[in-house]
Order: C-alpha cells, then sequence, then structure tokens
C-alpha cells in the first residue's frame, strides 16, 4: 500500500500522541493512582501503535506495543508506578521520538531496535507481576500479536501478495461452501487488483461485483462490501463467490470492466472437517489476541479500520485543530497583500481627486474596502496563529530530567500558555526558549544546599511567562537562582581582551550583561553537558532577532534572572512612516518610533566627534541616514531638520531624514536571497502607485 | 511533437552588448519591459536593485554590470528577464535586447571545455551553433548565485 500521502498526518498526530503521552507520564509520576491518566495514556499508546503498524514502521509498532503492555498492567491493577518505571517509559518516548525523527528525514523508520528499552520493558513488566507463569505468557503473547499485525502490515503492503489466505471463512460461511460443493457448485476466492491511477475505486468495485452477480453468489467480501463502498479499501479486494461458471469466464467477465488490474482466483477446497478446523483455530487466535490487548475493541487484524476506531474515543484528549497548509495560507495572505494595496492605490487616487471636486460615494467605497480588508486581515492572521502552548508544553518534561541531571531540585512555573503567535514565529521560538530554559536551570540556580545557606526555600523556581503587551508577545524566562556577577563577566571580558579593565571599570551594569550576548562569551566556570559551551546567547539572539524580536537580561544578584523576549505579533503586515531620502523612499516601522522633532542645525552638538542633540534633557545621537544608505546627493540648504526619534529598549537615536510622507499599512514582503542583503534594509513593500519602498530596520541603526 | 524525443533543448536568445547568449527556457518565467528600479543600498553592484512584478518584489541584475560591461543604457528594446530557478525566489536579468527563441540539439551543441572560450567563472553551459552564428550557453545558477 503506497503510504507516503499519508506520511504527514502520521508524523502530525504522532507528535501529538507523544507530546500527550510526555505530559501524561510527568502527571502519572506524581499521582501514580490517577486512573483518568493512566486511560488517557494507554489510548494514546494504543493509537500509536495502530498507525506505526498501518504505516509499516515494525520497529516502532514493536516498542509501542512493549510500552502499551506495561500501560495495560498499569491499568489493570496489576503494577505500581515506580521512578524506575517512569524513567524506562520516558526512555522509551525518546526512542520514539528518534524514531519519528528518522521518519521525518527520510520517510525510514532507520534501523535502531532499542533492545535494551524493550528488554527493560519486559523485565519491569516481570517483576512488576512477580510471577513465573504470566512472564511466559508475556513473552510468547507480544511475538504472537507482532506476528499478526505484521501478517497484516505485509498483507496490505504487498498488493500482489494474494489476500485469499487471510480471509476468515465463519462457521455459516464453510457451511454454505460444504453445501454448495455438494450440490456440484465451486466456491473461489477472487481478488481483484485496481490499477494504481484508478479514481473512482468504488465505482469500478461496483462493475466488478455487478458482473458477479449475473454468475453466481458472491457470499463474502473482503473488506466489507459497506467498506468498499466508501472507498475504505486500498487497491484490491476480495470476495467468495459460489458458482458453476470456470474460472477463465469469470476472469474475462471481471477484466472487462476497465482500470483492473489483475485478477487471481483461487478455488475452495473444501474438506469438511479441515475447514472446521482451521477456522476454529483462527477463531481462536484472534480472540486471544483480543483478551491480551485488554479490552481493545477491534483486533489488529484490520489495523487500519483499528486505528481509526481507536482515534475517536481518544478524540477529546488532542486539541480540536485544523490543519491548515500553511502554502494555501501563504496565498491566501498574499491575496489579502494585493487587496490592501489595491485599497492604497484608491487611497492616493483619492488624496490627488480632493482637491478637485471628489463624490461621497467614492470615500464610502474606500471606508467599507478598509473595512473589509482590515477583517480579512485580521482573520487570516488568526488562522495563523497558534498557541505558544504548543512548544511549552514539551518544556515540564525537560525541566524535569534537567533536574534528575544536575542534581538539583526545581519547580517550572508557566503562565500564559494561550498566548498565541504567528506560526512561523512558534517553529522558531521553541530553540531559544529550551536554551533560556537550559541556562536557567544549569547556571542561574544554585545547588539545593547553597540556596538553604543564602536563605532561599530549597527548591529552585523557574518561570515562563507569556503575556500579550501591544503589538508585542512577551516571553519571559525567570528564575529566582544566584543571578549574574557583574564584577564576574567583567573580569572575563577582561581576560578575553574584549577589553581593558579601565573600560571595563567604565561601562554601566547594563552594558555588561549584554556581553552576554556576544559570541563565545559563557561566564560558566565548568562546561557541563547541558549548557556553557559559550555557543548560548549569542546564538538566542540572533534567532530572536531574525523573527523581528529582541532580547534583554535583567538580573540582580542573589535573587535572579529575567530575560525577556519580545516578539512582534504578526510578520506580515505592520504600519509604517513613509519617509524620503532624496528621491527615495523608505518605510520606517511605526513600533520603533518615539516621536518626529523639527530640530534646527545649530542645536547639533559634538561627543566625541560624534553629532548628537539634546532633546529635553536626553542626549541622542543622530544618525545620518543619507549617508550611511549612499543615497545619491541632492541639493539642499536646510535650517531644519527632521529628526525621527527611534528607540530599542532604553536606547535612542535621531534619524535625519529628508521628508515625512505620513503613515501607512504596508505588507512587508522579502527582497529575495540573491540580492545581498546587508541588514539595514528588513525587506520591501509595494506602495500605492507600484513603486518599491525599502523597509529599514532601525534596530540596526540604534 | 516527435522531435521532443531527441535531446533537445530550447532556448531563449538574448543579445549584450556585442555578444548572444542563449538561456534555457525551463529556467524563464516571465520577460517583462524595462521598469522602474528601487536602489538597494550596499547590494552587490551589478544588483540594480528591486521591482514590483504584479505584487511581487523581485531583485534585478544587470547582465552588463555582471560580465564586466558598461553601464546599461536603456532603449525600447532593453528587457527584463525573470528567471525562477526556485519556485519560491526570483530573479530578473537586464538584457540589451530579446531576439528569438531557439531549439537546439546535442549535435549544436560544443562543451565549453573542448572549446577554446575561456569561462573561470562557469557562467557558461556550452557554446551553440545555430544559423552560422554562435550562442553562448549560460549555465544560470552560475551566474545568479553567488560563489565568493
Amino acid at each position: 500500500m503506497d503510504v507516503s500521502q499519508y506520511l504527514e498526518i502520521f508524523i502530525d498526530e504522532t507528535k501529538e500522541h507523544l507530546q500527550s503521552l510526555n505530559q501524561q507520564l510527568l502527571v502519572l509520576e506524581t499521582e501514580p493512582e490517577n486512573s483518568e491518566t493512566i486511560n488517557e495514556i494507554f489510548r494514546a499508546a494504543h493509537s500509536l501503535k495502530g498507525m506505526a503498524g498501518t504505516m509499516g514502521y515494525k520497529r516502532m509498532q514493536r516498542l509501542t506495543h512493549d510500552m502499551e503492555n506495561v500501560f495495560s498492567e498499569i491499568r489493570n491493577g496489576k503494577m505500581s508506578v515506580t521512578a524506575d518505571l517512569v524513567d524506562v517509559l520516558f526512555k522509551g518516548l525518546d526512542a520514539l521520538e528518534a524514531y519519528l525523527g528518522n521518519i521525518q528525514e527520510s520517510a525510514d523508520e532507520g534501523t535502531e531496535d532499542y533492545e535494551d528499552i524493550i528488554d527493560q520493558l519486559n523485565n519491569i513488566l516481570n517483576i512488576g507481576l512477580g510471577k513465573e507463569a504470566p512472564k511466559e505468557i508475556k513473552e510468547d503473547k507480544p511475538e504472537e500479536a507482532i506476528t499478526a499485525a505484521s501478517v497484516t502490515a505485509e498483507a496490505v503492503s504487498q498488493s500482489s501478495d494474494s489476500k485469499c489466505n487471510k480471509m476468515i471463512i465463519a462457521d455459516y460461511e464453510k457451511k454454505a461452501i460444504i453445501k454448495a460443493d455438494d450440490m456440484g457448485i465451486d466456491a473461489f476466492v477472487i481478488t481483484v487488483y485496481i490499477q494504481e491511477y484508478c479514481i473512482l475505486k468504488a465505482a469500478r468495485a461496483f462493475l466488478v461485483f455487478k458482473a458477479l452477480e449475473g454468475l453466481g453468489d458472491v457470499i463474502k467480501s473482503q473488506p466489507e462490501v459497506q467498506d468498499i463502498e466508501d472507498e475504505k479499501f486500498d487497491l484490491d479486494f476480495s470476495v467468495v463467490i459460489l458458482t458453476k461458471v470456470s474460472e477463465d469466464n469469470i476472469k474475462s467477465k471481471i477484466m472487462n470492466v476497465s482500470e483492473v488490474k489483475d485478477v487471481i482466483i483461487e478455488k475452495i477446497d473444501v474438506d469438511k472437517n479441515e475447514v472446521i478446523d482451521t477456522a476454529e483455530e483462527a477463531y481462536a487466535v484472534s480472540e486471544g489476541y483480543q483478551d491480551k490487548a485488554g479490552n481493545l475493541s477491534i483486533s489488529s487484524g484490520k489495523a487500519g479500520a483499528g486505528s481509526a476506531a481507536a482515534k475517536q474515543t481518544a478524540k477529546p484528549i488532542v486539541n480540536r485543530s485544523v490543519r491548515v497548509d500553511i502554502e494555501k495560507l501563504d496565498v491566501l495572505m498574499n491575496l489579502v497583500s494585493e487587496l490592501i494595496i489595491a485599497k492604497n492605490g484608491l487611497v492616493s487616487i483619492s488624496a490627488n481627486e480632493k482637491n478637485s471636486k471628489s463624490g461621497t460615494g467614492f470615500n464610502d467605497q474606500i471606508e467599507y474596502l478598509e473595512r473589509v480588508t482590515t477583517n480579512l486581515h485580521e482573520s487570516v492572521m488568526k488562522v495563523r496563529m497558534v498557541p505558544i502552548e504548543s512548544v511549552v508544553n514539551r518544556f515540564p518534561r525537560m525541566i524535569r530530567d534537567l533536574s534528575k541531571k544536575l542534581n538539583k531540585k526545581m519547580e517550572l512555573y508557566m503562565t500564559g500558555e494561550e498566548t498565541e503567535l504567528d506560526r512561523t514565529v512558534i517553529d522558531e521560538i521553541g530553540d531559544p526558549l529550551m536554551h533560556l530554559l537550559r541556562n536557567a536551570a544549569d547556571h542561574g540556580l544554585e545547588s539545593n544546599e547553597e540556596r538553604l545557606a543564602a536563605g532561599k526555600p530549597p527548591v529552585g523556581s523557574i518561570f515562563l511567562d507569556a503575556y500579550q503587551d501591544g503589538n508585542n508577545v512577551v516571553i519571559e524566562v525567570r528564575d529566582d537562582g544566584a543571578g549574574v556577577n557583574v564584577e564576574k563577566v567583567k573580569k572575563k571580558a577582561v581576560e578575553k581582551g574584549a577589553m581593558t579593565a579601565e573600560q571595563a571599570e567604565a561601562m554601566t551594569d547594563k552594558d555588561i550583561i549584554d556581553l552576554l550576548f556576544e559570541p563565545s562569551f559563557s561566564t560558566a566556570e565548568m562546561i557541563s553537558d547541558v549548557s556553557g559551551r559559550g555557543v548560548g546567547l549569542d546564538v538566542v539572539k540572533t534567532k530572536i532577532e531574525a523573527l523581528g524580536g529582541d532580547i534583554e537580561a535583567r538580573t540582580r544578584l542573589g535573587e535572579g534572572s529575567n530575560f525577556i523576549i519580545r516578539l512582534p505579533l504578526t510578520l506580515a503586515i505592520m504600519q509604517a512612516l513613509m519617509v524620503e531620502l532624496g528621491s527615495e523612499k523608505y518605510a520606517i516601522p511605526l513600533g520603533s518610533i518615539q516621536t518626529i522633532e523639527d530640530v534646527m542645525n545649530s542645536e547639533i552638538k559634538y561627543v566625541q566627534s560624534k553629532e548628537v542633540i539634546n532633546l529635553r534633557g536626553t542626549v541622542i545621537p543622530l544618525v545620518r541616514l543619507d549617508k550611511i544608505l549612499e543615497v545619491p546627493e541632492t541639493e539642499k540648504q536646510q535650517e531644519n531638520l527632521t529628526v525621527v526619534i527611534v528607540s530599542k529598549g532604553d536606547r535612542q537615536a535621531g534619524i535625519i531624514v529628508d521628508n515625512l510622507i505620513g503613515q501607512q499599512e504596508i505588507v512587508i514582503k522579502s527582497i529575495g536571497k540573491y540580492i545581498n542583503n546587508n541588514k539595514i534594509i528588513g525587506g520591501a513593500t509595494i506602495l500605492g502607485d507600484g513603486e518599491v519602498a525599502l523597509i529599514l530596520d532601525v534596530n540596526t541603526l540604534v | 511533437m516527435e522531435a521532443n524525443l531527441i535531446d533537445t533543448k530550447q532556448c531563449i536568445v538574448v543579445k549584450t552588448g556585442n555578444e548572444q547568449y542563449g538561456i534555457d527556457i525551463m529556467y524563464v518565467d516571465n520577460i517583462v519591459r524595462m521598469q522602474r528600479i528601487t536602489r538597494v543600498p550596499k547590494a552587490q553592484p551589478y544588483f540594480k536593485g528591486v521591482i514590483n512584478l504584479r505584487g511581487e518584489i523581485i531583485p534585478v541584475m544587470s547582465m552588463r554590470l555582471k560580465f564586466g560591461l558598461d553601464d546599461d543604457v536603456i532603449t525600447n528594446a532593453t528587457r527584463i528577464i525573470i528567471i525562477k530557478l526556485e519556485s519560491q525566489s526570483a530573479v530578473g536579468i537586464i538584457v540589451d535586447e530579446v531576439k528569438e527563441v531557439i531549439t537546439l540539439d546535442d549535435t549544436m551543441i560544443e562543451k565549453v571545455a573542448n572549446s577554446a572560450v575561456e569561462d573561470k567563472y562557469g557562467y557558461l553551459s556550452g557554446i551553440g551553433k545555430h544559423k552560422g552564428g554562435l550562442i553562448s550557453l549560460l549555465n544560470i545558477a552560475g551566474v545568479i548565485i553567488e560563489t565568493v
């Protein structure tokens, strides 16, 4: 069976299940008796197994199966949850994640068997049950189940493999066959293969059935007739027919139906006793399997249907979401973008028209258009928004592992998981956050003894708070640890030769702390497994700046540190101030503008031969944008300068521009990867008249 | 249609300076007239800037500057060839003139290595012979992607 088209869904759903397993296991660790949790774990594990089996990932299926066995025993109250058990289960989850990683990269699960984990699982199972006898059963049953499941998987995956043998014929059907045989009527198993490119498989199947009806009695089909009608089959299906017509005749009739690739017909030879025997056996096996797997509603004989059914029961625990192809969203985004461009065009016409005479209808139209575009924009943005929960919910598990590894007791408190961010940001923000949390756990928090000595509660706390602040989303990673030792950082900087001791003395604490974001700067004396290789905070900073945000560190010695990340709520559309430099137009994001000032030439002062102005008591450096951007010189001799004051965090700068055009909603577009982009240009936008204006990233100027 | 079964290549022939260049039609998305270009500060010198092509921002390079010729003189015949190497990112190339579309088969193409032509930058993929004239077939990826 070609399952590649389901791969994406499989990966997504597996991720969800693994996440849910991780979370529930954490709960289980603290509340071992919570039967609700155990049930949910069991369901998730079972769905995973079914899905892996359907997709033909046998190693993954085997591991989940063994884990499921353990869950099953826990659920039945035969085993209790121990710390060791949870550790092994977490290892198992990691192994599953590794499989998933392989699958994501190469559509193949890889060759790692994780025998050690499976052995551990089985050991725990044996010890937990504490009996010899069950051990035997345990060892037999997984084997059996796996073979049973893999046989079906194979049968499904190899379409050349005849299905006839796998058809289980029920008692009454056997009787019918035997009866027919007595009357000289033959029973055939017919397996019909349909061409891969066939679109209306159900219709073809219907025609096959129609052809067969004329020949004899169809007594059974696999899958069920209803499923065939609903196209719930792959490229083949089998039927049992009682007929007097010869094999060749049947074959030619079926082959007459178009898009049928092949037909395999096998006669059912009925030895009365034998048939009954084998059938009973088959029945027994399938029943046994059902017993063992707990109260599964469906045997793995129909792996596909099984997972579908399991998914239905598991539904309430996975988040209800519609998966939307990001490409489709991008198209939608582009449409909205153009709508806005069109609107801007109208606005500029209207501005020109106003000077002469204009009808009010035209203005009404514009207002209407404006309302529509704003709404459309908002709703599309909402589709793109994902709660930050999907990123942060793996952190409790991480902190738990870190706590064990570092031998420090710590707790993670999270708030604002429901805060929403753009999908692209969500995808990127995970690593930086993880890094900050690791930092907090490893360097931030002191050991439990040190904490006690310092008069703090022994268990360290790490806080992850997300909230919306105007047009930004703020994520704070906070700890109540030792904080950053500014003197130590200074010493380190001098040691590294980054600056002289005098320079270091002259720097403010804030500047020193900002040094932490410089490349290759780690204050950890010892490089540990967890963090401290000096590739940390600068990478975090780069990543966050690439997302259009910024990061700031605040720290108090002995009280802890706080890393504050600010991210823009939306990435694609923003408000900007259009300015003119010579004959060129540039857009400055409104969010970073503080004020706009008229400054007399004579007010410019010099500090260390740099131009500054004194604005209401604050000294602000001036930036000659036309020089930086190498704008062709134009003749100008102005008394007054127009200065746009922009800020980044606490720092400010005054950008000198020639002219202000006005505020506009602009659509941000990339200028492509081939052209060398220096950091000053954050993108481009299309103005109402079709002209392209570049967007300045003022962060690089301040 | 039968002729397509032989290994043939369709090329757009453009003229820049005194030379004729062939661009594999596979990579050509569009050919547009010259339009207003917005300068991008501090970009590579041969990048003229960016244009707006039906709502998409496309960087535009000058073939003349890239090949070390004089700066473009914009005439009525000047065109921008929009090249799409990958589906997501397009780039425009300014040429003096677009002449025609020709079909070349393998026998009409000479490998650069066999010829006396020097191609130290990897800009060429071969020399095409067509109606007695020579056409330098561009290795478009080599021209567009910076190899510094």
